[in-house]
C-alpha cells in the first residue's frame, strides 16, 4: 500500500510536464480534427481510447479524405509499431512480484513521453508509476483535443503555428540529458537525425511514408549501434 | 462515408494490440546482449528519427523552425524538463514569428 501510494505521487510528479505539455500539442490536433470534420466529442473519444499524436494526425488526414478502413488500421499499424518496442523494452523493467493483470493497464499508457520516463526510473517500474503519470497524461491530452477544436479558431495563426513545435520540442527533452552523460548514446542520436535528414532528401526514398521510414531506421540503427557498442549488464540500471 | 466511430474503434483496437502483446506475450528477463542492446537504443533512435528534420518544416517557416530546435536543443542540454523545453521553443517561435 506505501509503495502504491510513493510510485503513484512521483509518477503524477513527472506526469505533470507531460499532461501540460500534452495539452498544448492535443489543441493542435484538435485544430486539425476539425479542419478534418470531426467534432469535439468524436475528437475526444479518439484521443481519450488512442493516445497517440503521430497515429491520429495521420488517421485525421485520411478520415478527412474518405479512406478506407483497411488504410486506417494499416497506417496505425505502421506509425504505432515503435510502441510495440518501447513494451517489449519495458517488459524487461517489471519485477516478477508485479501482478499479470497489470499489463494490461500500463500497456494502454505506453506514448513515447511516458515510456522516456518510465524507462528512466531506477531498477525495476513499479505499475503505479505509470498509473500516476497516465491520470495526469490522459486527461491532459483528451482535454487539449476537445478544446482546440472548440477553440482553435480563436487563436491567431502565428500562435498555432508556434504551438506545433511543442512536440517536437518534448521529444528532444527526452532524449538529451541521458546523452550528456553517454557520448555513445550521444552520437548515435545525432547519427539518427543526419540519416533521417538525408533520407528524406535523398530522391525515391523519400516517397517512403513518414511512419514507415521511422520503423525501418529505427530498427536498422537500432540493431547497428547493438553489434557496435552492446550493454554491459551494469550500464542498463 | 464511413462511420468516424467504427473508424476509432479500429484505430484503438491496432494500437492497443501493439502495445499490449509485447508487454504481456515477454515474461521472462531476456538475457541476450543483441536483444537488450538493441532495445535500449530504440527509443532514442526513434524520438530522434521523429524530430528531425520533422521539427524544422512544423511551423512551416525552415527559419523559425531551425530556431526552435536550437533552442529546445540547449534548453533540454541545460537540463530543463519536458514542459519548459516545450514551451520555451513556442515562445521563441511565436516571438520570430511576430518580428519577422
Amino acid at each position: 500500500m506505501e509503495q502504491k501510494r510513493f510510485w503513484y505521487i512521483r509518477g503524477v510528479r513527472d506526469g505533470l510536464p507531460i499532461g501540460m505539455g500534452y495539452l498544448a500539442v492535443s489543441f493542435t490536433l484538435g485544430i486539425a480534427a476539425k479542419n478534418a470534420g470531426v467534432s469535439a466529442t468524436q475528437a475526444g473519444v479518439m484521443s481519450f481510447f488512442n493516445l497517440t499524436s503521430a497515429g491520429e494526425f495521420a488517421a485525421l488526414s485520411i478520415i478527412q479524405a474518405s479512406g478506407g478502413y483497411l488504410e486506417l488500421a494499416v497506417s496505425q499499424l505502421i506509425i504505432n509499431l515503435r510502441y510495440c518496442l518501447m513494451s517489449c523494452a519495458l517488459s524487461q523493467k517489471l519485477s516478477k512480484e508485479t501482478a499479470f493483470f497489470h499489463r494490461f493497464f500500463m500497456a494502454f499508457g505506453v506514448t513515447d513521453e511516458i515510456f522516456g520516463i518510465a524507462v528512466s526510473v531506477p531498477k525495476s517500474l513499479h505499475p503505479f508509476y505509470q498509473y500516476g503519470a497516465m491520470s495526469i497524461a490522459v486527461p491532459g491530452w483528451t482535454i487539449g483535443t476537445i478544446l482546440g477544436v472548440i477553440s482553435g479558431n480563436l487563436l491567431p495563426l502565428s500562435v498555432v503555428k508556434a504551438m506545433n513545435i511543442a512536440l517536437y520540442g518534448m521529444f528532444l527533452a527526452v532524449i538529451i540529458p541521458p546523452a550528456k552523460r553517454n557520448k555513445t548514446l550521444a552520437g548515435i542520436i545525432l547519427v539518427s537525425m543526419i540519416v533521417s535528414s538525408l533520407v528524406s532528401i535523398l530522391p525515391w526514398i523519400k516517397e517512403i511514408s513518414s511512419g514507415l521510414k521511422i520503423i525501418l531506421l529505427t530498427v536498422a540503427i537500432a540493431a547497428i549501434s547493438a553489434i557496435l557498442f552492446p550493454i554491459e549488464e551494469k550500464e542498463n540500471e | 462515408m464511413n462511420n468516424i466511430y467504427i473508424s476509432i474503434l479500429i484505430m484503438a483496437v491496432v494500437t492497443y494490440l501493439i502495445r499490449v502483446l509485447p508487454l504481456t506475450l515477454i515474461r521472462k528477463e531476456i538475457k541476450n546482449t543483441f536483444i537488450r542492446s538493441f532495445l535500449y537504443y530504440v527509443p532514442y533512435v526513434t524520438l530522434a528519427v521523429m524530430t528531425v528534420p520533422a521539427i524544422f518544416y512544423a511551423t512551416g517557416n525552415i527559419f523559425t523552425g531551425i530556431a526552435g530546435f536550437a533552442v529546445a536543443m540547449v534548453l533540454a542540454f541545460l537540463g530543463a524538463g519536458l514542459l519548459p523545453v516545450a514551451v520555451g521553443s513556442c515562445v521563441v517561435v511565436l516571438v520570430l514569428e511576430i518580428l519577422l
